[in-house]
């Protein structure tokens, strides 16, 4: 079984639809944020130093670390 | 007839405005204090009404849940779910961001099912317009069954609406949102039912008191997010109608394209960083010296005007120093406040914590705690004051311990003196002089320090709170003076009245310390001073020099430094030295004014030349040599950079930690590892 692509994964300028979360504590966080499942975030870009990165959730920029990224799953 | 008055709470998403509106509302007649037990800000302020009632405001921290993920959050949430609570309100008022529609009318949704009577202020209207979306207040007052004011809280436009809508003599509960049975299942519900209190207030009474399993609360956590989101979904299509402007997020994402580069990021936020301290450095320095001319020469004519004795030498050397000492900081902490407003209102400041958290959590920080780090070369009692914008408790507590072992400019006159007492005035590789690299060393010195400590202590400290960086990075905005106007004001405020208590005490202290000793040592000294003259000629300058270097020598201090001598005669110290290091305490430069008692020069006098030679010429009674020999200056300089000896810094983190638990570990902590470091350097170099 392949990996499932998660946000942190996607490239700069990248656009993916949430799946679902594989940590159950930042999902309530990120539901908080407006991060549902069903919801288009864009890659908008990383930091510097590769990471945090920087996306656009239903029209705000949301910042968060590779590592919380990657507990975003994505559809497909 | 007197109104009773009425108890408004101001609530909101972070950058919802919610801090503009309240300056709107209330201006000048606000007042910081805080919640009890945790270390929140609690700002209230007061307004009066057409009709002549009074209004309290309470200005709750921003927040975008009322499952709240931090400390700042929980505070909403526990005044917001307990009726019982003197802060519960009569009225709430949450402010909207409407080019944000969805993610702020969750919170909103969240506070209407409380039953508190609500009123939406829908803020940035204009914004959301040019960002191409127009907002239909009137859609979403129906949808909500609320009142809804639309209002501009950087312009002030609108603000009367909402206090006629405050005026309103009846204000209906309103009707619940989402019915607590879809959320809470069957069992749960029962139980929420038969309350006095709203269902979903009591819902999170319950999830406070721990009476619903850990999983179920998280999975009906969940499902209450994801259906209110559901529902705000087909609001928010029936409240939005597409406008045709769409210039302004291009404009934002076009300024993070230069601001968040990975080269002209980090230049400009290093020129921005060496902005904040040349003028923390540089132009404090002119208000803080006519503060410190005024205070002395006040203190001067006092001593003049009013008769010989004891209350006029507390008030002259004890009292009005002490004032001086609070005030000498005002300059530094409002300029310093000036440019983190600046930051804050502009929305850089998440940008810094964007460029900076990858490096930053290496040692246990904070992407917010590079600028209270670099304004400690400063100051650190501004630096210190600044960490409260880091909302994570444990990186706060980091950030606000290591601090104080970056160099403040109180070092300067210290690393300056000693240096040139002992580094001789040569150059290195033909350029560099042997002085500046030394004083460059002990600024790197305090910069190391800083970041190991904060890199163990992220070891040591356990907390519940997980570190995680879900930050919105908001739109740029240009800054509103008025707010940076009220947080100068603010800070400067509650710096003099809270932290300045404390440091005036403590002034008083050191002046009877310093001015008090045993037995009848002090009414003989006049009479010990002619004695030791006797035959020679002198003048009047010389006598009183000498007269306040024997009172100094025979002092309670001087008791403090000769008890002090054995503990710090491994360092290479004598008492005399550590009559420095006990009135160091009052702020550090201290130590060079002392030097220049002790060695009965001029007092008032800066001449440095004096000091150092006198210095110079110091040989200590039992070794034969001089006192300040080399290893005894660079001893003294590390024990400096490292050791606390700065009541104002302690008052300040007695204030944000309220208690006295971290200041004193701070004082043991930085104490012991500048005698140790000292008593190594010293060693290291006889």
């Amino acid at each position: 079984m392949s990996e499932q692509k998660t946000v942190a994964n996607l490239a700069p300028g990248e656009v993916g639809k949430i799946c679902c979360f594989k940590d159950d504590k930042l999902a309530l966080k990120l539901l908080d944020m407006g991060c549902l499942p069903g919801t288009e975030v864009r890659m908008k870009f990383a930091a510097p130093l590769g990471d945090p990165i920087c996306i656009s959730v239903d029209g705000y920029r949301l910042s968060l670390r590779k590592a919380e990224a990657a507990t975003i799953s994505l559809v497909g | 007839m007197a109104a009773k008055v009425l108890n408004v709470a101001l609530i909101g998403n972070p950058n919802s405005g919610k801090t503009s509106l309240f300056n709107q509302l209330t201006g000048l007649n606000q007042k910081v204090g805080n919640f009890p037990g945790v270390t929140v800000d609690k700002k209230t302020g007061t307004l009066l009404l057409a009709n002549g009632s009074r209004v309290n405001v309470l200005d709750l921290p921003g927040t975008y849940s009322l499952y709240a993920k931090s400390s700042d959050e929980q505070v909403v949430t526990d005044i917001l779910t307990d009726p019982d609570n003197k802060d519960f309100p009569d009225v709430l008022v949450v402010t909207v961001d409407a080019s944000n529609l969805k993610r702020n009318l969750l919170l909103l949704s969240q506070v209407i099912d409380l039953g508190i009577p609500t009123i939406l202020a829908l803020n940035m209207v204009d914004l959301a317009e040019r960002m191409g979306k127009g907002v239909l207040a009137d859609s979403l007052a129906a949808a909500y069954a609320i009142p809804v004011v639309a209002i501009n809280a950087r312009k002030g436009e609108g603000i009367h609406r909402l206090k006629e809508a405050l005026a309103a003599p009846v204000r209906p509960r309103p009707r619940p949102f989402l019915d607590i049975n879809e959320i809470a299942g069957p069992a749960l519900s029962t139980a929420i039912n038969n309350s006095k209190v709203s269902p979903y207030l009591k819902l999170h009474q319950l999830l406070a008191a721990n009476q619903v399993a850990e999983d179920k609360a998280q999975s009906l956590q969940t499902r209450d997010t994801t259906l209110r989101y559901g529902k705000i979904n087909r609001i928010v299509q029936k409240a939005e109608k597409p406008t045709n402007q769409k210039g302004l997020k291009v404009y934002t994402d076009r300024i993070d394209k230069v601001l968040t580069h990975k080269v002209w990021g980090y230049l400009i936020f290093i020129a921005i960083l060496f902005v904040i301290f040349q003028a923390i450095f540089t132009l404090a320095s002119w208000p803080m010296d006519l503060i410190d001319n005024y205070v002395s020469s006040f203190s001067n004519w006092l001593g003049q005007v009013l008769p010989p004795g004891v209350l006029t030498s507390l008030l002259k050397d004890g009292i009005v120093p002490g004032v001086g000492g609070v005030m000498i900081f005002i300059p530094q902490i409002a300029i310093l406040f000036a440019f983190i407003a600046l930051l804050e209102e502009s929305g850089y400041m998440s940008r810094v914590v964007f460029l900076m958290d990858k490096i930053m959590r290496k040692v246990g920080l904070n992407g917010k705690s590079v600028v209270p780090l670099i304004s400690g070369v400063a100051c650190a009692i501004p630096a210190i004051m600044a960490t409260r914008n880091i909302e994570n408790l444990k990186e706060r507590l980091i950030t606000i311990f290591v601090t104080p072992l970056i160099s403040c400019s109180a070092r300067l006159p210290v690393y300056t003196i000693l240096i040139a007492l002992v580094i001789p005035d040569e150059t290195v590789l033909g350029f560099l002089t042997l002085q500046g690299l030394v004083l460059l060393a002990l600024y790197l010195l305090g910069f190391g320090a800083a970041l190991i400590t904060a890199w163990l202590l992220q070891r040591v400290i356990k907390t519940r709170e997980r570190s995680f960086l879900i930050m919105e990075l908001p739109t740029y905005k240009r800054p509103r003076w008025k707010n940076v106007g009220l947080i100068i004001v603010e800070k400067v405020r509650t710096f003099t009245f809270e932290a300045g208590k404390i440091i005036v005490a403590i002034s008083i202290v050191l002046w009877v310390l310093a001015s008090y000793g045993p037995g009848d040592a002090m009414e003989q000294a006049e009479a010990k001073v002619q004695e030791s003259f006797a035959g020679q000629s002198y003048t009047r300058q010389e006598f009183d020099n000498k007269l306040a270097a024997y009172k100094l020598e025979h002092s309670y201090a001087a008791m403090l430094g000769k008890g002090l001598e054995p503990i710090i005669r491994p360092l290479g110290y004598d008492w005399k030295i550590g009559i420095a290091l006990v009135t160091s305490f009052a702020a550090r430069e201290v130590f060079v004014g002392t030097m220049a008692t002790l060695y009965s020069i001029q007092s008032g006098a800066d001449d440095e030349a004096t000091i150092k030679s006198k210095m110079k010429n110091e040989i200590n009674p039992r070794t034969g040599l001089p006192v300040f020999t080399l290893p005894v200056g660079l001893s003294l300089m590390v024990f400096y950079a490292f050791a606390m000896q700065c009541m104002s810094t302690l008052a300040v983190v007695y204030r944000e930690t309220k208690g006295w638990k971290w200041p004193l570990l701070q004082t043991l902590y930085m104490s012991g590892l500048a005698y140790v470091v000292a008593y190594l350097v010293f060693t290291g170099f006889s």
